[in-house]
């Protein structure tokens, strides 16, 4: 007896998929920091300890920043556990209790993060230096395991295991199957990579507009470097993690790899083309690297192998191959186009006496490199997202018939989009606010996890004065 | 005792404290909207900040929690649940959205007219949320979530038993903040703000009795089987309730604030728990029981060894950090 009014009673399938996917597009982005931020905080606070100064300082103005950007992400992490279900009814119904092991444990995860970034943020002050670096390693610690657990059932979705279906009802029910599928390990590495790839690129990109602008001192140089120091080693591996996962596609998901390519038919020696676009049939203006066989390889490490074309399955379990072709190739280009970005600051940093900072294109080309880090991250999650489709569970359960009846799901979007976009803009401005107030030389800013800045005995109310940053 | 039996209690233990942890954070909110206005309201504001600021986002994992558990141990029910009550939920999320963001923002604000604005939102949702989860709790207890397919999606949760549901969260959570900030108020020797605080606070408990009396002819009328349940099985915890809450009231009358935070604390506590038990064996009330909702026997092991793994991991350190946001700055660094 559903009782939609049949005004707004719309098919839920295209707003709910358009919500799901900005909420996780949306979410992914602070994930990363959540990931990756602590591990060069901690960097900053052990140099800090050793004596440097400013990367003690820097240490608390960036905690100050992962508070404000973990609050927000706990959020929208939470709207996210109320979409499966609103939105996703026939996939919960049915695999709830297959994948919920793994988010259970993200759960924990989460709960420990969220414990000791409390700590780590309240303790500035209170908790003896050592001691107080420390409380970072739970959060980096949980940082794995949470993003490993979560990026295990989007894996697992691409590749369900741990259950038998029994007339259409999962049997013989193994959770520890489930987290540990075929496609999870690599999946995670590629995600935890790009963490700290995002991450690394936005903050240098953050500190490389100051030192642009001017501000050459000893803290935007740590914040150009500590970032650097870990994309270098991020960044020349996520094509090498890429290609296995992309391998894993040819055995397992051969339909999302053709369309990433956009292989129209199957080929034995197939070639490998760049670029262009899909016009609804074949692929139209790439380039044909001309190279018998290279897309074989690349694929299946065998010359001769046959790689397979989307037009082996029916029209209708075909993903929308023009988005999946795009997004695959731009991430991919954006992430070759990285990796010679740190190439170029390992050539300036071991064969030039002058240092990278020496550079303005080299820094301009470091400021491009938050936004265009994200949008390959983004692009990454499009490939594999659009590229299950029309499954939401590969090969078992469309998403048309896991999405909800519900009718209002294009008016939950839209409130969506905007408060997403009025979060946006919160963080933004809150962020530059702060970084405004660092450099006019302000020290002890509050933050959300932070005690207010002076604590002693609260002045009665008649002789208070309006403090800006708790009052209304 | 079944798995399922034992997953859906470590299930309620977590919206238990859910309630309170969360009440209590949710509670400092509508404190903080009615603080009146920024000149006024600053020191009120301040404490809340200064009582809520380390533990705010850690009180609200006891949800994700909550949420995990059932689409895992529980998936039909999970899913019952988000199609009949879609409303209120997303009404919920939109409101733990705001309240985040809200207060987050507020803490750096450039402006004073910005953190006004936060201000308000942070303030607003904190009080609307705990009500969207009370008529979400009414819904589930007056037996309007149907097992399959969906009830209807307005009367579900605007019903007498929601409605009651919602004014007793928001009262509750409200009350349970006052005590806590009064303590608060009082350890930091802000004796103007102990005053009002406990004067409100006992108006506010007062409130919340006068809820509960004309909820018991609600409840008789409006959700039978809630009614048997809470005068069978959940009658200790009801009781037990209804007399730590009067014991707070006492406290607070008597000025022991410290004491009245332990009682208030319980008093929520087992009020939660004796709707729990109230409603046993249903996971819906006379839809769907616990048994029936039940997913994988592997899942529910599974899930009990993860609440294990979890008091170990999280309490300890939760504990610390409660002990920590209690003490004050040591002197490693000087003042600013």
């Amino acid at each position: 007896m559903t009782s939609w009014p049949t005004v707004i009673a719309t098919d839920a399938l295209l707003p709910a998929r358009n919500q799901m996917a900005l909420s996780l597009g949306w979410h992914i982005i602070l994930a990363c920091f959540g990931i990756a931020f602590p591990a060069m905080i901690f960097v900053l606070h052990r140099k800090g300890l050793a004596g440097d100064a400013m990367a003690l300082e820097l240490a608390k103005r960036w905690s100050k920043v992962a508070g404000v950007l973990f609050a927000i992400g706990a959020v929208s992490g939470t709207i996210l556990s109320f979409e499966l279900g609103l939105l996703w009814p026939g996939l919960m119904e049915t695999y709830g209790d297959v994948v919920g092991l793994a988010f259970a444990l993200e759960g924990i995860s989460f709960f420990v993060e969220a414990i000791f970034l409390g700590i780590y943020v309240y303790g500035w002050g209170r908790i003896p230096g050592r001691m107080h670096s420390m409380m970072l390693i739970p959060i980096m610690m949980a940082g794995v395991v949470g993003s490993f657990m979560v990026v295990s059932v989007n894996a697992w979705m691409n590749a369900p295991t741990g259950f038998r279906l029994v007339d259409g009802v999962p049997t013989d029910v193994d959770p520890v199957a489930a987290i540990f599928n075929s496609a999870a390990a690599l999946q995670f590495l590629h995600m935890y990579l790009a963490a700290f790839m995002v991450v690394g690129f936005c903050v240098a990109a953050v500190y490389a507009k100051g030192w642009l602008r001017g501000r050459h001192d000893r803290i935007h140089r740590l914040g150009i470097l500590v970032p650097l120091a870990f994309t270098a080693v991020a960044t020349p591996l996520q094509p090498v993690v890429g290609h296995f996962a992309g391998q894993r596609l040819a055995s397992e998901q051969p339909i999302k790899l053709a369309a990433m390519e956009g292989l129209a038919e199957s080929e034995e020696r197939a070639r490998l083309e760049l670029g262009g676009y899909w016009d609804g049939e074949k692929l139209v203006g790439a380039v044909e690297v001309p190279i018998d066989g290279l897309l074989s390889v690349i694929a299946t490490n065998d010359p001769n192998a046959t790689v397979i074309g989307l037009n082996s399955v029916p029209e209708d379990e075909r993903p929308p191959v023009g988005i999946v072709h795009i997004a695959f190739q731009t991430m991919v280009a954006i992430g070759t186009a990285l990796v010679g970005l740190m190439a170029w600051a390992g050539w300036r940093w071991r064969w030039r006496s002058d240092d990278v900072f020496d550079s303005r294109w080299f820094l301009r080309a470091l400021v491009a490199s938050g936004p265009a880090a994200i949008v390959a991250m983004e692009t990454g999650w499009i490939t594999t997202e659009v590229g299950r489709q029309p499954w939401i569970v590969h090969r078992l359960l469309r998403t048309e018939d896991a999405v909800t009846d519900a009718g209002f799901i294009w008016i939950s979007l839209a409130v969506l989009v905007v408060v997403y976009a009025g979060m946006t803009v919160g963080a933004t401005l809150v962020i530059r606010s702060m970084s405004r107030r660092w450099q006019a030389g302000e020290h002890d800013l509050e933050s959300p996890y932070g005690p207010p800045s002076d604590i002693g005995p609260m002045p009665s109310p008649s002789d208070a004065e309006p403090v800006a940053t708790v009052a209304r | 005792m079944s798995a399922a039996d034992a997953v859906a209690a470590v299930m309620f233990l977590a919206i238990v404290l859910y309630a309170v942890f969360g009440g209590a954070d949710f509670g400092s909110g509508v404190w903080d909207l009615t603080a009146g206005n920024a000149r006024r309201g600053g020191p009120l504001r301040r404490l809340i900040d200064h009582a809520v600021g380390p533990v705010w986002e850690a009180n609200h994992v006891w949800l994700i929690f909550v949420l995990v558990f059932l689409w895992s141990a529980f998936p039909t029910a999970f899913v019952a649940l988000m199609r009949t009550l879609a409303i209120p939920f997303w009404l919920a999320g939109l409101g733990i959205v705001a309240r985040g963001a809200g207060f987050a923002f507020r803490k750096y604000s450039p402006t004073l007219r910005w953190a006004q604005t936060m201000g308000v939102v942070f303030a607003t949702a904190s009080l609307v949320t705990p009500f969207f989860f009370g008529t979400i709790a009414g819904a589930v207890a007056s037996g309007r979530v149907p097992a399959s397919g969906t009830g209807n999606v307005w009367s579900s949760w605007l019903n007498p038993t929601s409605i009651l549901g919602g004014a007793l969260a928001v009262s509750t959570c409200t009350f349970l903040a006052g005590i806590l900030l009064t303590a608060e108020a009082e350890r930091l020797n802000a004796d103007a703000l102990v005053e009002d605080l406990r004067n409100k606070s006992l108006v506010g408990g007062a409130v919340t009795g006068l809820i509960v009396l004309v909820g018991i002819p609600v409840v008789a009328f409006d959700s039978e089987t809630l009614a048997d349940g809470l005068l069978g099985q959940g009658l200790p915890f009801v009781l037990g309730s209804a007399a730590t809450g009067l014991a707070t009231m006492w406290h607070v009358w008597r000025r022991q604030h410290r004491r009245a935070r332990g009682t208030a604390a319980v008093a929520v506590g087992l009020v939660v728990a004796g709707w729990g038990f109230a409603q046993y064996p249903w996971i819906l009330t006379d839809e769907l029981s616990i048994e029936a909702a039940s997913g994988a026997q592997s899942t529910l092991v599974g899930l009990l060894v993860a609440s294990v793994l979890a008091a170990v991991l999280v309490v300890p350190p939760l504990i610390y950090l409660y002990v920590l946001a209690d003490t004050n700055r040591v002197g490693v660094e000087p003042e600013p």
